[in-house]
């Protein structure tokens, strides 16, 4: 842009102290504008002034000076061209970044229909980077898995797994993966439970659920109604505790039987 | 398995001998075809299989703990050590799900370099699986021909970033090692010398007529019960689905490839040997592929050095040596994941095992453990 500018208008010298304060003060409001191409015409002088006059520096930087609201960023700016970038980048980025991206409401057939026939059930109903995910009701989390696993083929269920929130009065988040091979797409069902509640287990609708509700049962203590098998899975049967929630330390083991079963005090 | 009761009869029970009653026999946690520590449960009636359970968790490390406790680059190192064979894959998917949390893809020349080394991966990988398998079996040759071989597969890892097994080849954002001089030519050179290889192991067993015999018609897995399973990968092949997440899904740079997806009909374990085996060359052609249009630039994407990805959750999954690999991970906004779910491959796979050995004889639970491809490291985590 600085380049341009340069080209036109090479020799303005006597005209452009005066101008620039008020051209700082209108860029002012949004540093971020000045590196937008579009808004040249504003910009232009201080970016002019920059470019023109990259000799005398001091020249440059008074007008942004005499600019009390313009901020020390434009005043920068003028004084060193390569540098303009720099102090108004952050400017721009900084709002994004906290941000990050926000879930979309995930408008499609499927959501529309569930919304409809469920009503305040489907709490959430959203894309989060191009991800589709469900909040749903716990009360109707299994008519729902049923339906997908049914009417809207989801065969496939990759991953049954939870999130430990302890701080939360529904402590748990399940989260159900599906994956459909007819429509090559994933959704994600998520409900929350509190501590102490089971659901109902899904073994009945995918086979594959079997070892999975064993594995959130052995790290989370969720129990699932109707499993055929519910036991611990990777840790031993014995064993107290839930290591993968939040209040379980990383280095905490049950002391009792590593003593039993392995004969030493600790295995740490 | 029709064509196997020729010569024992297993259905009908011959009072006048013996009433076997129901036997329980432990195999494992400490036996080598359990290809590590697995404990299997077998219900007998005589040599016949009635049912199985499993015992497993004498691996388990806590890797999911551990991510908790760790910042998203520390924890990069830990999930080499889940599938130990395939360790590249491990990072590969880890780094494409932190990535995708963050925002960020990697540089194509980065995305290259992944795809080769992944793809070398995924033959040693595979190699291994033949090795062992065939010596389950009882062909000892194999074991000694793949791991010979994979060694080359494993210098261009120990050239590329110094280890052989567990890697940690790839970084959040890319690659942090450039590929060395002649990284290209030893790819290449281990491609060619690698398929007059693999016609060497096809040589010794795809017409091998006691591998036929006991591949053949020997733990059969349909198509309709590898989805309710949610087995995948070669498993879910070779019984005649085509899927493959580098093409149903692709993630890195896998759709400037031009390769097949090779499948099986009868879902056996001899299927699942020959899919294994096409699955190594069509790896081959994607490495030269890559190793050709393998283009200029930089091998890292702009990423902060401390990493906080945005609030927010990610399901990332690839198509590792096993099948999927998953990533679920929760982001607080902190430097640590707030929790990190690992969908192992050989974890679902293995539960298929029950259904694949009912009715077949002690011998054969041995060649099915071996067809499923598991590692233990990966089950227990």
């Amino acid at each position: 842009m600085p380049d341009e500018t340069k080209d036109s208008n090479p020799v303005l010298p006597e005209s452009k102290p005066p101008a620039a304060p008020q051209s700082g003060l209108e860029a002012a409001p949004s540093a971020a504008a000045i590196l937008k191409p579009t808004s040249a015409e504003t910009s232009g002088p201080s970016a002019q002034q920059a470019a023109t006059s990259p000799a005398k520096p001091e020249a440059a930087a008074k007008p942004a000076e005499t600019a009390k609201p313009a901020a020390p960023a434009t005043g920068e700016e003028s004084a060193t061209p390569p540098a303009a970038a720099k102090p108004a980048a952050p400017a721009a980025k900084a709002p994004p970044k906290p941000e990050g991206p926000k879930p979309e409401p995930w408008d499609s057939d499927l959501a529309r229909s569930l919304k409809s026939q469920y009503g305040s059930g489907i709490k959430e109903a959203s894309t989060y980077v191009g991800q589709k995910y469900l909040v749903v009701d716990s009360t109707i989390l299994y008519e729902i898995l049923l339906r997908m696993r049914g009417d809207e083929l989801f065969d496939y269920c990759v991953d049954i797994t939870a999130v430990h929130y302890p701080k939360r009065e529904a402590q748990f988040d399940i989260v159900y993966i599906l994956y459909s091979f007819h429509h090559n797409e994933r959704v994600r069902i998520k409900t929350q439970i509190k501590d102490g509640d089971s659901l109902r287990s899904v073994v009945g609708i995918w086979e594959t659920a079997n070892w999975l509700e064993r594995e959130v049962f052995d790290m989370f203590g969720i129990s699932f109604d109707g499993h055929p098998d519910l036991k611990r899975i990777l840790l031993p049967d014995g064993w107290k505790g839930y290591p993968l929630r939040k209040d379980y330390p990383i280095l905490q083991q049950d002391q009792e039987w590593v003593k039993i079963n392995l004969g030493i005090e600790s295995g740490q | 398995m029709s064509d196997r009761t020729d010569y024992l009869d297993l259905d009908t029970k011959d009072e006048t001998f013996l009433d076997a009653t129901e036997l329980v026999l432990n195999m494992g946690p400490q036996h080598p075809s359990t290809h590590g520590v697995l404990r299997v449960i077998l219900k007998l009636d005589g040599e016949k299989v009635l049912g199985t359970e499993c015992v497993i968790g004498y691996l388990h490390r806590g890797v999911e703990k551990i991510a908790e406790n760790r910042t998203y680059a520390m924890f990069n190192p830990y999930v080499d050590r889940m599938d130990y064979v395939a360790s590249v894959s491990n990072g590969l998917g880890y780094c494409e799900a932190v990535e995708k949390l963050q925002n960020v893809e990697a540089p194509p020349r980065a995305q290259y370099i992944r795809v080769i080394l992944t793809e070398l991966c995924r033959i040693a990988s595979h190699q291994v699986w033949l090795g062992t398998h065939a010596l389950d079996i009882g062909a000892l040759t194999p074991l000694f021909y793949c791991f010979r071989d994979r060694e080359e597969i494993l210098k261009i890892f120990e050239k590329y970033c110094g280890a052989r097994l567990t890697t940690h080849a790839f970084r959040i954002g890319g690659c942090i090692y450039e590929a060395y001089d002649g990284f290209e030519q030893d790819c290449l050179k281990c491609c060619t010398a690698f398929l007059p290889k693999l016609d060497e192991y096809e040589e010794l067993l795809t017409t091998n007529r006691i591998w036929v015999r006991r591949t053949k018609g020997v733990g059969i897995l349909n198509p309709e019960d590898c989805i309710a399973l949610g087995v995948t990968g070669p498993v879910l092949r070779a019984s005649g689905l085509k899927w493959d997440l580098r093409k149903a899904q692709p993630y890195e740079c896998y759709k400037n490839f031009d390769f097949e997806i090779p499948t099986g009909l009868n879902g056996d374990t001899y299927d699942r040997y020959l899919v294994r085996i096409e699955e190594m060359r069509q790896s081959v052609r994607i490495i030269r592929q890559a190793v050709e249009g393998l283009p200029q630039g930089p091998i890292m994407a702009k990423i902060p050095k401390v990493l906080k990805p945005p609030v927010g959750e990610i399901y990332h999954s690839i198509e590792a040596p096993k099948g999927e690999l998953g990533y679920f991970i929760v982001s607080d906004g902190s430097t640590q994941p707030y929790r990190v779910r690992v969908r192992p491959p050989s974890f679902v796979n293995l539960q298929a095992l029950d259904k694949m050995v009912r009715g077949l004889l002690v011998a054969d639970v041995v060649a099915v453990i071996g067809t499923l491809d598991i590692v233990l490291g990966e089950v227990d985590r």
